[in-house]
Parts: C-alpha cells; structure tokens; sequence
C-alpha cells in the first residue's frame, strides 16, 4: 500500500541549534504514530514543519491526495495548502485557546471550516455542529457558549469536533491531554481512540506521556535533541527498548 | 510669500477660491496620489488601497477619509451635495458643505439630482442615481474581518485568497443568538462576485441600492487609509444564508410627513410623553415630494375622498 504521508530529510535549525535533524518516516492510511521525547526534543517543531506552519531548512513532506496523486507540499500552491489544511487535515493544538475562536460560540467553532468549504445553509450546519458535539460529549445546550465558558477537557474535545467536522484523514495533535487532570485525560483518550478506529483517522500524535503512546498508537518515533533515536510498534518499543536513551524514559515512568 | 513650486504650479486649477487655499483645501501632489489610488480601487471593485491619507482640519471620525476623496475628484464645475444620516441639514453636512465652498469656490445643492458629488455618511439617497454621478462614503473601519480576525496580515491574507468562510461565522453567530441575523448595519456584501467589503455603517436598508447603480461608488477611510470602490453597473451582493436570505428592514408605517413607503425612517421624539414621528431619513427625499404638485393633489384628493365617506370612516 502506497503510504499517505512519507517525510523524508526534514532538518530545522534555530540558528545554530538543531531543532530537527533529518528526520524522515512515512505513515500509512488509517495508522496512529506517536512521538515521544522528552521537552525541548524537537517534537513540537517536528510537527509545525509537517503543517507547514514553519519552514524546514532541508528535506520534504509528500501527502497523497484525495485524488490518490502524491504531491511535494512544497509544491502546492498557498490556495491549495490552506485548502488542504482546512479540509483533508486537522491540527488539535495544545493550548485550546490557539485552536478555537474563543469569542465565537461552539457550534459557530465547529461549523467554521464546513462554511470555509462553501456550505451556506444554515440549518445543516447547525445539525451538523449538533451532530458532532454529541459525538465529542458535548450537550447539545451547550452549543451557543462561546469556548470561555468551557472546562479544559471540553475544549479539548470542542477543538477535536472541530477539526474532524470536513472528515480530514491526517490528524496532527500536540499533546492534546497534558494540563487535563488525569480522569478527564483517561476520557478524553478514550474519546480519541473510538474517533481514530471509527472515522479510520490516520494521526501524529505528540506527547510526552509514554502511556498516551501506549494506549493510542501503532507506532513509535523516539525523538532526543531533534533525531529519531528509536522507531518500531509501540509494544516493541515500549516493552524491549534497545536505545539507552529510550530505556531511561521507559524506567522513568512512575507506576501507580 | 514664497513662489509656487513650478511642478505643482504646472497642474494646479486656476479656478481658486479666496483664503489662500488651493483648490479644494489638498495640495495637487496629494490629489495625484489619491487620484492614482481611486483609479486603482476602481480597477479592482471592492479591495482595499491603501494610501498616505493626510491630516484635515477636523477630526477624524467626521469624515476626513471622504473629504480627501471629494477633493481629490472635485472640479470648479461640480456641484456638491453633503449628506449626514439621510440629512443635508445636520452639523457635519452643514461643515463639509461649508468647507468645500471656502476652498474650492464650488456650487452646493441639498437636491439629490442636481448634485454631481455627493458625499455621505451612513446613508445612501432614496432618490435613484444616475450616470456621472458621484457618492463618496465616509469609512471609519474598512475592514469587513475587523472583529473576527484580529491580526491585519492574516485578514489581508484572506482577501488575497477569497477565503470568506469567516463571514459566515459571523451571520451564524447572529442567527444562532437572535433566530435571525440582526446585523442592521456594515452588512457585508460582495463586490464584483470577488472581494467581501464593508459598505460603511449604512442601514443594510441601502444595500440592494448598492447594486448594478449606474453612479460610481468610491469609500474613503481617513484613519484607516484605505480607499475603494464600486464602478457603475458592479453586482453587489449582500452575504446570507440559503435558509436565511438577505431582507432589509420593513416599516409598518409610511413617512408621516410626505407619506412616503419604501423608505428608510428616523424616529423623531416629540415630546416627553411618548409622543414621536417617524419621518424620512432623506430629507431631500421628504421634500421634494412634499413640493411635487402631483403628490400635493393626491393628498387632496385622498382627503376629498375621505370627506365623502366621513360618515363611514367615524
């Protein structure tokens, strides 16, 4: 099977530090990777480079299209760039406040890339919204409160809607449980996983947290001071680490 | 004082007016460079052009953006027409009016037909305009995305790349917060089948005017320094739902004073009593049909009318 992303070589520099250093991978339809490292690794710069948000110095992402033709993403024009990131991607940011409208209400949130796209009925995309707050927990009296008035874990799962809204099939997420306490991460992940298995979402997910890596990917890429150390399934990594470095994060985990 | 500089000397109008002023107030070099960017405005209907607004005697916020459009389009034959609210007969009209006739000499009308510029603020005449005419809007925020998108490089990015879904989100909000969409004012609409633009704090009562109008439309924004356009004949639309089409605003009563329908009204307080009227906005409008004789024998004869059936009316 031909892979829906393959990065290859991608190197940034902040100056004369190595925040990624030729890093390359590929991922296919449907399948779940983790990145794991430790702060400051280069996992969150791995992932901004992927969508584009900041130039790499060195190296390339291909995407295949919905059309199945495999395009450079340097290649794509700015149009089709942003098309694609508001249509066949989705990017679950960290902080939530960076990935909703705050001062907009949470079905306007949701229904935002479908009027993006041209959808200019009203009554569908407020079933719509509807539709996929249920689906995120979110109840259905809650959709005209704008974010502000939401708890962490529900703007989690309100920006989560809000990018699964189009049906992309690349989910990129920065850490979407860290600052949750840790009931409302075991739902949250939950949530993520029956979303994954159910929409077949293929997914980058960034943390730190070896158990969130456990629990929803396929695969792990071992980061440390910007280069892939390790990279296998998830099980095989996590349980016979061959790497130092990934052998001191494993035993670092704290068991309850 | 000090000999003309020989290059602006060269295109200045030798019609000037008294006070020493050049004609209409701005400085030839400056009329140029506005001049080049309503050329600009209007080759590209409803994108913004930015241009090196200058300080006028009056604050900004009381039209310095139109005024500096009216300048720079001014010629000794025009002859102008200042309205504020619909009325030609408010402060900043009198103003404006006033001073284009200081320091450009030109005539002014309060008659919507006879004037060939017509500058306004927050509404657009209920008299049909005709080719070679001119309305100049006062802008205070050009920007349609203003309060949506905050970051001026991304809005821009968005015009570039005709993403409007924004808009939308902004309707929605309104619909989902009032059953309809209340926004009465600064209606967006889409120039051309391209650009999304602010019409300026007009009733959205004057958008369907806006569209396929024969006189040019030009928008000066002084503070923001940002000038466009609708060249005649442009389809505007103003943006909606499929289920919640565009409306303007009914009212359930005509002007009280010359019984005109299909018109935007001011309510007026008359008293502290509750009393209040609700007039023409335009006051031209209220008054050349209260002069028109026709009109005048139709109320007279409609109250003839009403005295041969009095019996049944009481």
């Amino acid at each position: 099977m031909e892979p829906l992303l393959s990065v290859a070589g991608l190197t940034k520099r902040y100056g004369g530090r190595l925040a990624c250093d030729g890093i390359g991978f590929t991922l296919d339809p449907g399948e779940v990777l983790a990145v794991v490292g430790e702060s400051g690794s280069g996992k969150s710069t791995l992932l901004s480079l992927i969508a584009g948000e900041v130039a790499a110095d060195a190296g390339s992402v291909a995407y295949r299209m919905r059309d199945g033709a495999t395009r450079d993403l340097d290649t794509l024009s700015l149009v089709e760039r942003r098309a694609l990131m508001r249509t066949d991607w989705g990017f679950v940011r960290q902080d939530a406040t960076q990935g909703l409208r705050m001062a907009v209400s949470a079905g306007g949130n949701v229904g935002e890339r479908l009027m993006g796209v041209g959808d200019r009925h009203y009554g569908r995309i407020r079933a719509t919204a509807l539709d996929w707050l249920a689906r995120v927990e979110i109840a259905a009296d809650r959709i005209d409160d704008p974010p502000t008035r939401f708890s962490g874990g529900m703007r989690q799962r309100l920006q989560i809607a809000r990018n699964l809204v189009t049906a992309p099939r690349l989910v990129l997420m920065d850490e979407p449980t860290s600052g949750l306490d840790v009931s409302v991460q075991a739902r949250l992940l939950d949530m993520i996983r029956g979303l994954v298995a159910e929409l077949g979402l293929a997914v980058i997910i960034v943390t730190h947290d070896l158990a969130v890596a456990r629990l929803l990917s396929h695969r792990v890429l071992v980061m440390r001071a910007g280069r892939v150390i390790e990279t296998g399934l998830t099980d095989q990594v996590l349980d016979d680490p061959q790497a130092a470095y990934t052998q001191l994060l494993v035993s670092s985990v704290l068991a309850a | 004082m000090n000999p003309p500089n020989p290059a602006v000397a060269r295109a200045t109008v030798t019609v000037s007016a008294g006070a020493g002023y050049n004609f209409a107030y701005l400085d030839e070099g400056t009329k140029r460079m506005i001049r080049r960017a309503i050329l600009k405005a209007i080759a590209i209907p409803g994108y913004q052009v930015p241009f090196a607004a200058r300080e006028m005697p009056m604050p900004y916020g009381w039209g310095t953006g139109g005024v500096q459009v009216t300048a720079a389009i001014l010629g000794a034959a025009d002859v102008l027409k200042v309205i504020d609210q619909g009325a030609d007969d408010t402060t900043n009209a009198v103003s404006i009016r006033r001073f284009f006739t200081a320091t450009a000499g030109i005539a002014t009308t309060t008659r919507t037909a006879e004037a060939t510029v017509i500058q306004t603020r927050h509404r657009i005449p209920e008299a049909p305009l005709a080719e070679g005419q001119v309305l100049v809007y006062q802008v205070p925020i050009p920007e349609p995305l203003r309060f949506l998108e905050p970051r001026e490089t991304e809005t821009r990015q968005l015009h570039a790349l005709a993403e409007y879904g924004l808009m939308h989100v902004k309707l929605y909000e309104d619909i989902a917060r009032h059953g309809h969409i209340a926004t009465t004012y600064a209606y967006p609409v889409e120039v051309a089948g391209r650009y999304v633009m602010d019409p300026s704090p007009t009733p959205k009562f004057d958008n369907p005017k806006m569209d396929d109008c024969p006189a040019l439309q030009l928008f000066g924004a002084g503070r923001e320094k940002r000038i466009y356009a609708i060249p005649p004949y442009t389809r505007v639309r103003s943006l909606d739902f499929e289920d919640h089409p565009f409306r303007v605003q009914r009212f359930d009563r005509p002007c009280a004073l010359c019984g005109a329908e299909d018109v935007y009204l001011d309510e007026v307080v008359l008293d502290d009593a509750g009393g209040r009227m609700f007039v023409c906005s335009d006051t031209d409008h209220c008054e050349t049909r209260l002069a028109e004789p026709r009109l005048a024998e139709t109320r007279l004869g409609e109250t003839r009318l009403a005295d041969g059936h009095t019996g049944e009316a009481a």
